[in-house]
Protein backbone atom coordinates (compact mmCIF):
# COMPACT_ATOMS: atom_id res chain seq x y z
CA UNK A 1 0.00 0.00 0.00
CA UNK A 2 1.08 3.67 -0.83
CA UNK A 3 0.69 6.05 2.02
CA UNK A 4 1.21 9.86 1.16
CA UNK A 5 2.68 12.07 3.66
CA UNK A 6 1.49 15.30 5.01
CA UNK A 7 3.92 17.33 7.35
CA UNK A 8 3.20 19.90 9.58
CA UNK A 9 7.03 21.47 10.67
CA UNK A 10 5.79 23.73 13.35
CA UNK A 11 2.55 24.08 15.71
CA UNK A 12 0.06 25.96 14.49
CA UNK A 13 1.15 25.63 10.35
CA UNK A 14 -0.52 23.85 7.56
CA UNK A 15 0.39 19.98 7.05
CA UNK A 16 2.13 20.17 3.88
CA UNK A 17 2.21 16.96 1.57
CA UNK A 18 6.19 15.46 2.06
CA UNK A 19 6.06 11.91 -0.23
CA UNK A 20 4.66 8.87 0.26
CA UNK A 21 5.91 5.92 1.37
CA UNK A 22 4.95 2.19 1.04
CA UNK A 23 4.10 -0.26 3.61
CA UNK A 24 1.72 -3.93 3.59
CA UNK A 25 -0.43 -1.77 6.42
CA UNK A 26 -0.70 1.35 8.95
CA UNK A 27 0.71 0.16 11.36
CA UNK A 28 4.22 -0.33 9.47
CA UNK A 29 3.17 2.94 7.64
CA UNK A 30 3.29 4.71 11.23
CA UNK A 31 6.90 2.98 11.73
CA UNK A 32 8.52 4.07 8.75
CA UNK A 33 6.91 7.72 8.16
CA UNK A 34 8.21 8.40 11.92
CA UNK A 35 11.76 7.24 10.60
CA UNK A 36 11.56 8.59 6.93
CA UNK A 37 10.26 12.26 8.21
CA UNK A 38 10.03 12.90 11.51
CA UNK A 39 14.02 11.17 13.00
CA UNK A 40 15.75 14.20 13.41
CA UNK A 41 12.67 16.39 15.08
CA UNK A 42 11.52 17.73 11.55
CA UNK A 43 8.23 17.27 11.85
CA UNK A 44 5.50 18.47 14.67
CA UNK A 45 2.96 15.79 13.31
CA UNK A 46 2.52 13.49 10.35
CA UNK A 47 -0.61 12.80 8.52
CA UNK A 48 -0.96 9.57 6.13
CA UNK A 49 -3.38 9.09 4.12
CA UNK A 50 -3.76 5.88 1.58
CA UNK A 51 -3.12 7.19 -1.77
CA UNK A 52 -6.27 5.38 -2.81
CA UNK A 53 -8.55 7.57 -0.29
CA UNK A 54 -6.87 10.62 -2.06
CA UNK A 55 -9.29 12.36 -4.45
CA UNK A 56 -8.01 14.38 -7.72
CA UNK A 57 -9.80 17.57 -8.68
CA UNK A 58 -7.70 19.05 -11.47
CA UNK A 59 -10.16 21.65 -13.98
CA UNK A 60 -11.48 24.92 -12.73
CA UNK A 61 -13.42 26.20 -15.77
CA UNK A 62 -14.58 29.42 -15.39
CA UNK A 63 -16.77 29.86 -18.33
CA UNK A 64 -18.96 33.17 -17.71
CA UNK A 65 -15.75 35.06 -16.61
CA UNK A 66 -17.18 35.85 -13.02
CA UNK A 67 -14.59 38.39 -12.30
CA UNK A 68 -17.11 39.85 -8.90
CA UNK A 69 -15.14 36.80 -7.42
CA UNK A 70 -11.78 37.94 -7.85
CA UNK A 71 -9.38 41.26 -6.99
CA UNK A 72 -9.64 41.78 -10.57
CA UNK A 73 -12.79 42.52 -10.86
CA UNK A 74 -12.31 45.99 -9.23
CA UNK A 75 -11.73 49.13 -10.97
CA UNK A 76 -11.73 51.26 -8.68
CA UNK A 77 -9.80 53.92 -10.37
CA UNK A 78 -12.06 55.97 -12.62
CA UNK A 79 -14.75 56.21 -9.65
CA UNK A 80 -12.72 56.85 -7.05
CA UNK A 81 -11.34 59.56 -9.14
CA UNK A 82 -15.04 61.18 -9.59
CA UNK A 83 -15.67 60.92 -6.23
CA UNK A 84 -12.78 62.90 -4.94
CA UNK A 85 -13.48 65.39 -7.26
CA UNK A 86 -16.98 65.78 -6.30
CA UNK A 87 -16.07 66.13 -2.77
CA UNK A 88 -13.47 68.52 -3.29
CA UNK A 89 -10.37 66.44 -1.41
CA UNK A 90 -6.90 67.18 -2.55
CA UNK A 91 -5.68 63.30 -4.43
CA UNK A 92 -2.33 63.81 -4.01
CA UNK A 93 -2.78 63.04 -0.53
CA UNK A 94 -5.92 60.87 -0.12
CA UNK A 95 -5.10 57.31 -0.87
CA UNK B 1 -1.25 17.91 -24.00
CA UNK B 2 0.41 14.85 -25.72
CA UNK B 3 2.23 16.29 -28.30
CA UNK B 4 5.92 15.95 -28.55
CA UNK B 5 7.31 19.04 -29.75
CA UNK B 6 4.70 21.47 -27.71
CA UNK B 7 5.87 19.25 -24.20
CA UNK B 8 9.45 19.76 -24.93
CA UNK B 9 8.54 23.55 -24.98
CA UNK B 10 6.66 23.12 -22.08
CA UNK B 11 9.69 22.15 -19.99
CA UNK B 12 12.00 23.96 -21.39
CA UNK B 13 9.70 27.35 -20.70
CA UNK B 14 10.12 25.71 -17.21
CA UNK B 15 6.94 23.95 -17.13
CA UNK B 16 6.33 21.04 -14.20
CA UNK B 17 5.51 17.63 -15.06
CA UNK B 18 3.49 15.65 -12.21
CA UNK B 19 3.67 11.99 -12.03
CA UNK B 20 -0.27 11.32 -13.84
CA UNK B 21 0.22 14.21 -16.92
CA UNK B 22 0.79 12.99 -20.33
CA UNK B 23 4.38 13.05 -20.97
CA UNK B 24 6.81 11.63 -24.59
CA UNK B 25 8.02 7.74 -23.91
CA UNK B 26 11.22 9.10 -24.53
CA UNK B 27 10.93 11.67 -21.27
CA UNK B 28 9.40 8.80 -19.25
CA UNK B 29 12.53 6.77 -20.31
CA UNK B 30 15.14 8.59 -19.71
CA UNK B 31 13.64 9.93 -16.08
CA UNK B 32 13.27 5.90 -15.30
CA UNK B 33 16.75 5.33 -16.15
CA UNK B 34 18.58 8.47 -14.41
CA UNK B 35 16.10 8.23 -11.26
CA UNK B 36 16.92 4.74 -10.89
CA UNK B 37 20.73 4.67 -11.38
CA UNK B 38 20.43 7.60 -8.66
CA UNK B 39 18.36 4.97 -6.28
CA UNK B 40 20.72 2.50 -7.15
CA UNK B 41 23.94 4.99 -6.37
CA UNK B 42 22.70 5.27 -2.95
CA UNK B 43 21.94 1.86 -2.12
CA UNK B 44 25.05 0.87 -3.22
CA UNK B 45 26.98 3.84 -1.73
CA UNK B 46 26.05 2.49 1.76
CA UNK B 47 28.58 -0.62 1.09
CA UNK B 48 31.61 1.37 1.78
CA UNK B 49 31.18 3.01 4.93
CA UNK B 50 29.11 -0.02 5.94
CA UNK B 51 32.11 -1.38 6.19
CA UNK B 52 33.26 1.05 8.84
CA UNK B 53 30.94 0.98 11.11
CA UNK B 54 32.41 -1.72 13.33
CA UNK B 55 35.75 0.18 13.29
CA UNK B 56 34.76 3.59 13.24
CA UNK B 57 37.10 5.10 15.99
CA UNK B 58 34.83 5.87 18.67
CA UNK B 59 30.96 5.41 19.99
CA UNK B 60 30.18 8.75 18.39
CA UNK B 61 31.94 8.06 14.93
CA UNK B 62 29.97 4.97 14.69
CA UNK B 63 26.67 6.64 15.49
CA UNK B 64 27.02 9.22 13.25
CA UNK B 65 28.39 6.88 10.67
CA UNK B 66 25.01 4.54 10.90
CA UNK B 67 22.88 7.85 11.02
CA UNK B 68 24.35 8.87 7.51
CA UNK B 69 24.10 4.79 6.22
CA UNK B 70 20.11 5.08 7.21
CA UNK B 71 19.80 8.29 5.50
CA UNK B 72 20.58 7.13 2.38
CA UNK B 73 19.19 4.18 2.57
CA UNK B 74 16.66 6.75 3.40
CA UNK B 75 17.09 7.97 0.09
CA UNK B 76 17.05 5.09 -2.10
CA UNK B 77 13.44 4.46 -0.72
CA UNK B 78 11.90 7.86 -1.50
CA UNK B 79 14.15 7.14 -4.89
CA UNK B 80 12.70 4.07 -5.74
CA UNK B 81 9.53 5.20 -4.94
CA UNK B 82 9.50 8.08 -7.73
CA UNK B 83 10.88 5.32 -9.84
CA UNK B 84 7.97 3.00 -9.14
CA UNK B 85 5.15 5.62 -10.16
CA UNK B 86 7.00 5.70 -13.44
CA UNK B 87 5.96 2.19 -14.21
CA UNK B 88 9.05 0.33 -12.92
CA UNK B 89 8.36 -1.79 -10.05
CA UNK B 90 10.93 -1.83 -7.49
CA UNK B 91 11.70 -5.26 -6.97
CA UNK B 92 12.35 -5.06 -10.79
CA UNK B 93 14.30 -2.31 -10.22
CA UNK B 94 16.39 -4.54 -7.65
CA UNK B 95 16.83 -7.24 -9.62
CA UNK B 96 18.41 -5.27 -12.46
CA UNK B 97 20.59 -3.70 -10.04
CA UNK B 98 21.99 -7.49 -8.72
CA UNK B 99 22.35 -8.78 -11.92
CA UNK B 100 24.12 -5.72 -12.83
CA UNK B 101 22.02 -4.48 -15.48
CA UNK B 102 21.36 -1.20 -14.24
CA UNK B 103 24.21 1.16 -12.97
CA UNK B 104 25.38 2.68 -10.30
CA UNK B 105 27.54 5.99 -9.73
CA UNK B 106 31.24 5.48 -10.33
CA UNK B 107 32.42 6.25 -7.06
CA UNK B 108 31.13 3.51 -5.24
CA UNK B 109 32.93 0.60 -7.03
CA UNK B 110 36.01 1.07 -5.09
CA UNK B 111 36.79 0.33 -1.68
CA UNK B 112 38.07 1.74 1.85
CA UNK B 113 41.35 1.50 2.81
CA UNK B 114 41.34 3.11 6.29
CA UNK B 115 39.28 6.14 8.23
CA UNK B 116 40.51 8.43 6.56
CA UNK B 117 38.43 7.67 3.09
CA UNK B 118 35.86 7.19 4.94
CA UNK B 119 36.25 11.08 5.90
CA UNK B 120 37.14 11.63 2.18
CA UNK B 121 34.07 10.07 1.07
CA UNK B 122 31.81 11.90 3.14
CA UNK B 123 33.07 15.00 2.73
CA UNK B 124 34.34 15.12 -1.11
CA UNK B 125 31.88 12.57 -2.59
CA UNK B 126 28.89 14.02 -1.03
CA UNK B 127 29.90 17.26 -2.04
CA UNK B 128 30.01 16.22 -5.17
CA UNK B 129 26.56 14.69 -5.17
CA UNK B 130 25.21 17.68 -3.46
CA UNK B 131 26.23 19.69 -6.53
CA UNK B 132 24.14 17.66 -8.64
CA UNK B 133 21.30 17.12 -6.71
CA UNK B 134 20.93 20.68 -5.65
CA UNK B 135 20.45 21.57 -9.87
CA UNK B 136 18.10 18.99 -9.74
CA UNK B 137 15.92 20.86 -7.41
CA UNK B 138 14.78 22.09 -10.86
CA UNK B 139 13.74 19.32 -12.83
CA UNK B 140 11.26 19.54 -14.71
CA UNK B 141 9.66 16.01 -13.50
CA UNK B 142 8.71 18.02 -9.65
CA UNK B 143 7.69 14.58 -7.88
CA UNK B 144 11.33 13.99 -8.24
CA UNK B 145 12.46 17.76 -7.89
CA UNK B 146 10.17 17.76 -4.41
CA UNK B 147 12.08 14.44 -3.00
CA UNK B 148 15.62 16.29 -3.53
CA UNK B 149 14.79 18.79 -0.54
CA UNK B 150 14.68 16.09 1.37
CA UNK B 151 18.00 14.50 0.58
CA UNK B 152 20.18 17.63 0.01
CA UNK B 153 18.96 18.71 3.66
CA UNK B 154 19.89 15.80 5.09
CA UNK B 155 23.10 15.23 2.40
CA UNK B 156 24.30 18.71 4.15
CA UNK B 157 25.35 16.34 7.38
CA UNK B 158 26.94 14.45 5.82
CA UNK B 159 29.37 17.44 4.44
CA UNK B 160 29.31 18.35 7.74
CA UNK B 161 30.16 14.90 9.62
CA UNK B 162 32.97 14.46 6.54
CA UNK B 163 34.67 17.46 6.99
CA UNK B 164 34.51 17.00 10.92
CA UNK B 165 36.21 13.51 10.08
CA UNK B 166 38.54 14.94 8.32
CA UNK B 167 39.48 17.74 10.38
CA UNK B 168 40.13 15.73 13.40
CA UNK B 169 43.22 13.55 11.71
CA UNK B 170 44.60 16.60 10.09
CA UNK B 171 44.90 18.18 13.14
CA UNK B 172 46.61 14.67 14.89
CA UNK B 173 49.34 12.93 14.36
CA UNK B 174 51.57 13.11 10.94
CA UNK B 175 50.38 9.56 10.40
CA UNK B 176 46.62 10.60 10.53
CA UNK B 177 47.24 13.64 8.60
CA UNK B 178 48.69 10.70 5.65
CA UNK B 179 45.68 8.64 5.77
CA UNK B 180 43.80 11.55 4.27
CA UNK B 181 46.57 12.64 1.96
CA UNK B 182 46.38 9.31 1.06
CA UNK B 183 42.63 9.08 0.93
CA UNK B 184 42.71 12.19 -1.43
CA UNK B 185 45.52 10.86 -3.84
CA UNK B 186 43.16 7.66 -4.51
CA UNK B 187 39.82 9.41 -4.68
CA UNK B 188 40.93 12.56 -6.93
CA UNK B 189 40.52 10.08 -9.79
CA UNK B 190 37.00 9.06 -9.55
CA UNK B 191 35.94 12.37 -8.25
CA UNK B 192 36.71 13.92 -11.34
CA UNK B 193 35.20 11.85 -13.23
CA UNK B 194 32.50 11.63 -11.12
CA UNK B 195 30.18 14.55 -13.49
CA UNK B 196 30.72 12.30 -16.36
CA UNK B 197 32.15 13.67 -20.04
CA UNK B 198 32.11 17.51 -20.73
CA UNK B 199 29.26 17.18 -23.35
CA UNK B 200 28.22 20.67 -24.15
CA UNK B 201 24.75 21.23 -22.09
CA UNK B 202 23.23 21.92 -25.15
CA UNK B 203 23.50 18.52 -26.69
CA UNK B 204 23.04 16.80 -23.30
CA UNK B 205 19.32 15.56 -23.61
CA UNK B 206 19.26 15.29 -20.31
CA UNK B 207 19.57 18.91 -20.55
CA UNK B 208 17.47 19.57 -23.18
CA UNK B 209 14.12 18.02 -20.99
CA UNK B 210 15.29 19.55 -18.28
CA UNK B 211 15.71 16.67 -16.23
CA UNK B 212 18.95 18.30 -15.47
CA UNK B 213 19.08 22.03 -15.03
CA UNK B 214 23.01 22.73 -15.58
CA UNK B 215 25.48 20.43 -18.08
CA UNK B 216 28.12 17.85 -16.47
CA UNK B 217 31.02 20.25 -16.93
CA UNK B 218 29.27 23.27 -15.10
CA UNK B 219 28.75 20.54 -12.12
CA UNK B 220 32.28 19.67 -12.16
CA UNK B 221 33.65 23.27 -12.28
CA UNK B 222 31.50 24.23 -9.36
CA UNK B 223 32.78 21.80 -7.43
CA UNK B 224 35.86 22.07 -8.11
CA UNK B 225 35.51 26.05 -6.89
CA UNK B 226 33.66 24.95 -3.71
CA UNK B 227 36.25 22.83 -2.47
CA UNK B 228 39.50 22.53 -4.14
CA UNK B 229 40.47 25.82 -1.74
CA UNK B 230 39.02 23.99 1.35
CA UNK B 231 41.32 21.04 0.57
CA UNK B 232 44.33 23.07 -0.04
CA UNK B 233 43.93 24.95 2.95
CA UNK B 234 44.40 22.31 5.29
CA UNK B 235 47.85 22.09 3.90
CA UNK B 236 46.54 18.96 1.43
CA UNK B 237 47.53 18.59 -1.85
CA UNK B 238 45.45 17.05 -5.19
CA UNK B 239 47.77 14.79 -7.39
CA UNK B 240 47.32 16.84 -10.28
CA UNK B 241 49.96 18.91 -11.57
CA UNK B 242 47.72 20.75 -13.84
CA UNK B 243 45.19 21.77 -11.51
CA UNK B 244 44.73 25.98 -10.92
CA UNK B 245 42.08 28.38 -11.13
CA UNK B 246 42.25 31.09 -13.98
CA UNK B 247 41.98 34.57 -13.88
CA UNK B 248 38.50 34.39 -15.28
CA UNK B 249 37.10 31.81 -12.70
CA UNK B 250 37.30 28.33 -14.56
CA UNK B 251 39.22 25.43 -13.37
CA UNK B 252 42.09 23.94 -15.56
CA UNK B 253 42.37 20.20 -14.83
CA UNK B 254 44.12 16.88 -16.54
CA UNK B 255 41.61 15.18 -18.79
CA UNK B 256 39.81 12.71 -16.42
CA UNK B 257 40.36 9.42 -17.29
CA UNK B 258 37.59 8.42 -18.96
CA UNK B 259 38.18 4.37 -19.83
CA UNK B 260 38.66 4.08 -16.09
CA UNK B 261 34.93 5.52 -15.69
CA UNK B 262 33.86 3.20 -18.50
CA UNK B 263 35.56 0.89 -17.15
CA UNK B 264 34.10 0.96 -13.36
CA UNK B 265 31.04 1.81 -14.38
CA UNK B 266 29.94 -0.94 -16.73
CA UNK B 267 30.86 -3.60 -13.84
CA UNK B 268 34.67 -3.69 -14.20
CA UNK B 269 35.44 -1.56 -11.18
CA UNK B 270 37.67 -3.23 -7.83
CA UNK B 271 35.19 -3.86 -5.87
CA UNK B 272 31.70 -4.11 -8.29
CA UNK B 273 31.58 -7.64 -7.96
CA UNK B 274 32.17 -7.68 -4.39
CA UNK B 275 29.02 -5.47 -3.66
CA UNK B 276 26.85 -6.29 -5.84
CA UNK B 277 27.39 -9.81 -4.32
CA UNK B 278 26.69 -8.67 -1.17
CA UNK B 279 23.45 -6.78 -2.12
CA UNK B 280 22.28 -10.30 -3.50
CA UNK B 281 23.05 -12.20 -1.09
CA UNK B 282 20.77 -10.31 1.09
CA UNK B 283 18.29 -10.12 -1.14
CA UNK B 284 17.54 -13.28 -1.45
CA UNK B 285 18.30 -14.04 2.42
CA UNK B 286 15.99 -11.40 3.24
CA UNK B 287 12.93 -12.93 1.17
CA UNK B 288 11.25 -14.50 3.96
CA UNK B 289 10.85 -11.31 5.68
CA UNK B 290 9.37 -9.32 2.51
CA UNK B 291 7.19 -12.46 2.53
CA UNK B 292 5.82 -12.77 5.91
CA UNK B 293 5.31 -9.08 5.99
CA UNK B 294 3.07 -8.81 3.31
CA UNK B 295 1.35 -12.54 4.32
Amino acid sequence: MIFEVFRQEKKGQPFAHAGSIEAPDGAFADAWAREQYGRRGESEALWLVPRVAVREVHDFPDEFDLKYRRVDGYSLKVRLKEARERAGTNPSRAR
Amino acid sequence: MNDEAEFLEYVQAGGLVETGDWMPDEYRARLVKFIEMHGNSELMGVLPEREWILRAPTLQRKLALTAKVQDEVGHAQLIFGVVEDLGKPRAQCLADLVTGKAKFHNVFHYPTHTWGDVGVIAWLVDAAAIVSQKALLKCSYAPYARIMKKICWEESFHILHGRDVVLALVTGTDAQHELVQEALDRWWGPLMQFHGHPIPAGEDPMVVWRIKSQGNEEARQQFLDGYVPQVWELGLTLPDPELRRRDDGVWEYTEPDWDELRAVVTGGGPCTQDRLDLRRRFLEQEAWVREAVLA
